[in-house]
């Protein structure tokens, strides 16, 4: 029953926890020898005739949704590779699409991206071979996330940050601080809302970050076990306080909209909607800053069509297909020339697209890894695995 | 019959109770594809039929619905043969394991569908080293409708007996006539009725359907879920969602029409 | 030819078994336990914390986590409650519909009836509980629109509304098969328990309650098992409670060893049920 891949998978595994036992003590090495050793294209050949995709559900639009929302049928006539789609829910999913082999592609926001190069399961890019890569906003490239010691994974696809929304006939004053959500004694105590996943747990972290120093916390996805289990407990105790964790996005702005949720974690997509159907409703970066995330265009590693694959992440970071994601799907675009091709030209401007100040202190979602990837060497992280262990005995407490 | 007419009345307001349970959620979803509000508020400020428009303009969910109705036949065709052999097995025959098997065969629907989804993906893609894809989303649907064809024909081969069986064998007729004669149209309605609850199993799975689908494979449930969750399209599931509900009287008129033609009755 | 296989069948009982049999049992035993084992096998496996993949040396780690947390108790009888309460639910909403479709109705408006407990069969599910979730919503749902006025209001979002959200999924699989079970009692009988001077509910309870039991155990497979599973609801409307589905789900794709551990909860648990559904005999006249 054993294929051979799986022994092999095996074989990788053990070799890597040997050469990790074996050089435990420099950190660096250990990095660079985790991942594995993928080979990169070094060029271009004559396309597959398909390619296939998983994505964000509205990352990939072939006007089957909306005759108007097209940005893939251009790119089938002009390529010859029919692209078939599979929607990931989660980042999850995504993951473990990836692991079967069987997708070329995967738009992966960062609490994905990491898992899938130290798995393997995805390959370097290579960035020459993209012509539109060099028109991507420069603090997106060669991200922790989305790179390793200096090679490209992947090419960035748009980003957001993580606000905090509040109904503002509501909700007085005005909250400018994460605590709004953390405060126990909060007259809002089963309107709250929370983001539902393990990753909120760095959410936590950051504001731990700033308000308790003590803990040492540089990054909120690189947490020794000390540190991971401070911000559990300040999110078991704002448990009582959570009326509803949201997943997607539908409920998410019906519930602002109804006000069973005044106040909690947002997209700026939802306020954008929640606004739009009428709802007294704000979305801000509070002083602490926020976590975010950017999507990145991978490829896998067991590519069966790599051809189309790269003339695919070519397509999609182009300046149109950028624009028409972006403004679909709601989120700041990441070509910088996405901006003048917008239906609504103040798109760039509402999602702050290029104003790199912005994005300083914006925490893109990452994936924990054991070596702490803040950089230190004297510790151990908890890693995602245990984060998600967490997070489900978190929620079920 | 001597229920009095009490009793009567209390059991049809119950009924009333019950239906008003079941149809008012389903009007809700009929007049929330006419919302003007993506976010289904209520009541509705106004109405409108752009939904409707966009939905007929949609070819995602034409295509999805062709998945669906391709992978349901499959799975049910299936499940028809395997749960019929079976029936007859353990209904006609006295052999070892013969409860196992009654066991067996309730277990895939029995056992949560994310314990069978994540076993099965994790048996094709992993250990087979096979592609998702239709393939494997009719094989995860075909196990877990095997049963209530099972159930069907197995209720009825009980209740027919072997007696006609065995005047058809007495006056020469073979067995395969026998079977084609006399068998098969006794069982018809049963799986009929077993061969469309299976049907409709495999038509609205979402969970195990999750983990067998392949690329290009969007059933109608997984084209909602991915379609759901988006304010944008989420009008438009409802549309579908109302659609569906109307055309169900097609295979609900056919199996009465096919049921009541057969001698015993329809029981569904 | 045909008529010479017949033949041989006829004369072989034992070729004609083995006939039947060989694919269901190839099916059930290879494709689907064999899944299931190999599953299960992997809850002793565990996985390397830096790349993810899966190691597979025995280990009893993840069940020893799964033990000394007690987060894993509350959502095992969080579950398994909720399982109970959806199949009383349904099986006290069926019951009279059931009773009343098979032995009150006449036979064209049995048939109508017949008809509408299947149609919301064929809506999806997602939609359905969406649809729960306007009815339901604190405040502006539909339940508080129509039942305000009366007094009633919504219970929100959480176990009841669980409660109510499965119930009313899996309603229609209750109410077949009790209403398949009541046809086939005989009117007669019920005609002679009158006859002989017993009460309608005397009647109910001694004489047709046992015989559909059988029926009442079949349509609860479906609402205690297809609750116990499920994860999609309670992300929907279940507020801030989860249920086992939810922690399987989660941890599936990122630590498939101890999603395969809580998975051996649900899966041990079914097997008690069937095994007690199996001793009262009622498996054998599903």
């Amino acid at each position: 029953m054993h294929s051979k891949r799986l022994f092999s998978r095996i074989a990788v595994a053990s070799v890597a926890a040997l050469i990790l036992a074996g050089c435990s003590s420099s950190n660096d090495e250990a990095s660079s020898s985790g991942v594995p050793d993928v080979p990169m294209m070094n060029s271009l050949g004559a396309g597959e005739g398909q390619v296939n995709v998983v994505a964000w559900a509205g990352y990939v639009e072939n006007g089957s949704t909306d005759p108007n929302v097209d940005w893939v049928t251009g790119f089938e006539k002009e390529t010859g590779c029919k692209v078939n789609v599979k929607n990931g829910a989660t980042s999850d999913d995504m993951v473990a699409l990836m692991k079967t082999g069987e997708y070329d592609v995967v738009s992966a926001s960062g609490d994905a991206s990491l898992r899938l190069i130290y798995g393997g399961d995805v390959a370097p890019v290579n960035t020459e071979l993209i012509p539109n890569y060099a028109d991507i906003f420069d603090n997106l490239k060669l991200q922790q996330w989305n790179s390793v010691d200096g090679v490209a994974y992947g090419v960035p696809h748009g980003r957001g940050a993580n606000l905090l929304a509040y109904r503002t006939d509501i909700v007085k004053p005005a909250p400018t601080s994460w605590g709004a959500v953390f405060d126990v004694n909060s007259p809002y105590k089963g309107k709250i809302t929370a983001y539902d996943s393990p990753i909120y747990i760095a959410d936590a972290a950051l504001y731990l970050m700033k308000t308790q120093p003590d803990l040492g916390i540089t990054y909120p996805y690189a947490l020794d076990q000390k540190q991971f289990d401070a911000a559990v407990e300040l999110l078991k105790a704002q448990k009582p306080l959570i009326g509803e964790y949201w997943g997607d996005y539908l409920k998410h702005v019906a519930s602002l909209k109804s006000g069973g949720t005044v106040l909690g974690t947002t997209w700026q997509v939802n306020i954008n909607l929640a606004k739009g159907e009428g709802t007294k409703v704000e979305g801000i970066k509070p002083t602490e800053g926020s976590t975010g995330w950017s999507d990145t265009w991978m490829i896998s590693s067991k590519a069966k069509n790599p051809n189309c694959a790269y003339l695919w992440m070519n397509h999609i970071a182009s300046p149109e297909a950028n624009a028409g994601v972006a403004e679909w799907f709601g989120e700041a675009p990441s070509n910088a020339k996405s901006c003048d091709l917008t239906a609504d030209k103040n798109h760039c401007a509402t999602f702050h697209a290029a104003d790199d100040a912005y994005w300083d202190d914006v925490y893109y979602w990452n994936t924990p890894t054991e070596a702490c990837l803040d950089g230190r060497t004297d510790a151990t992280c908890v890693p995602y695995a245990e984060w998600v262990k967490a997070w489900s005995s978190l929620r079920n407490s | 019959m001597t229920i009095s007419r009490n009793a009567r009345l209390i059991l049809a307001a119950l009924l009333g109770v019950g239906l008003a349970f079941i149809y008012v959620p389903l009007t809700v979803v009929v007049i929330n594809s006419f919302n003007s509000s993506r976010t289904f508020s209520w009541p509705p400020s106004e109405l409108t039929t752009k939904w409707w428009a966009k939905a007929i303009e949609n070819t995602g969910v034409r295509e999805a619905l062709k998945w669906s109705i391709l992978a349901g036949l499959s799975a049910t065709a299936i499940a028809l043969l395997l749960g019929t052999a079976l029936a007859f097995a353990v209904s006609r025959y006295d052999f070892f394991g013969r409860e196992v098997i009654s066991l067996l065969v309730v277990l895939p629907i029995s056992l949560p569908g994310v314990v069978t989804g994540i076993a099965l993906n994790n048996a094709f893609t992993k250990q087979l080293g096979m592609s998702t894809g239709l393939l494997t989303v009719v094989i995860g649907h075909a196990t877990f409708c095997i049963v209530v064809v099972y159930n069907n024909a197995v209720a009825r081969l009980r209740r027919m007996g072997t007696s006609l069986q065995e005047a058809s064998m007495d006056l020469g007729a073979n067995g395969i006539t026998t079977f084609r004669l006399i068998t098969l149209p006794n069982m018809a309605s049963a799986l009929f009725a077993g061969g469309l609850l299976a049907f409709g199993l495999s038509f609205d799975e979402i969970v195990v359907t999750t983990f067998t689908a392949g690329p290009g494979i969007q059933t109608l449930p997984i084209w909602i879920y991915n379609n759901l969750f988006r304010p944008n399209q989420a009008p438009i599931v409802n549309v579908v969602a109302a659609t569906l509900v109307f055309l169900s009287i097609v295979p609900i008129y056919l199996s009465q029409r096919l049921s009541s033609d057969s001698s015993t009755g329809g029981r569904f | 030819m045909l008529q010479e296989i017949s033949n041989t069948m006829h004369k072989k009982p034992k070729l004609r078994l083995v006939a039947l049999l060989t694919a269901p049992i190839l099916w059930l035993v290879v494709a689907y336990l064999g899944a299931l084992a190999t599953l299960l096998v992997a809850a002793f496996f565990t996985i390397d914390s830096f790349t993810g993949n899966v190691i597979q040396t025995f280990n009893l780690g993840n069940f020893h986590d799964m033990f000394t947390d007690a987060a894993y108790k509350n959502v095992v009888l969080r579950t398994v409650g909720i399982a109970l309460l959806v199949t009383v639910v349904c099986t006290v909403l069926a019951i009279p519909m059931a009773f009343y479709m098979a032995k009150i109705a006449k036979p064209r408006s049995q048939k109508i009836l017949v008809a509408l407990i299947l149609t919301p069969l064929w809506a999806s599910y997602l939609v359905k509980i969406y649809a729960w979730r306007t009815m339901l919503e604190p405040g502006n749902g539909v339940l508080d629109w129509l039942l305000g006025p009366l007094g009633f209001s919504s219970p929100g979002f959480g176990g009841p509304a669980i409660i109510i959200g499965l119930s009313y999924l899996w309603l229609p699989y209750m109410i077949l098969p009790i209403y398949a079970g009541l046809e086939r009692l005989p009117n007669n009988l019920l005609d002679a328990s009158g006859d002989l001077g017993a009460h309608n509910w005397h009647t109910f309870r001694r004489i047709v309650l046992p015989l559909i039991f059988p029926s009442l155990v079949a349509g609860s497979m479906f609402t205690f098992s297809l609750s116990l599973g499920d994860y999609i609801t309670a992300t929907i409307i279940g507020g801030k409670l989860q249920m086992l589905g939810n922690v399987v789900y989660q941890n599936f794709s990122i630590n498939l060893p101890f999603a395969a551990t809580i998975a051996t909860i649900p899966v041990t648990i079914m097997a008690i049920y069937l095994w007690m559904v199996r001793r009262t005999g009622a498996l054998a006249s599903l």
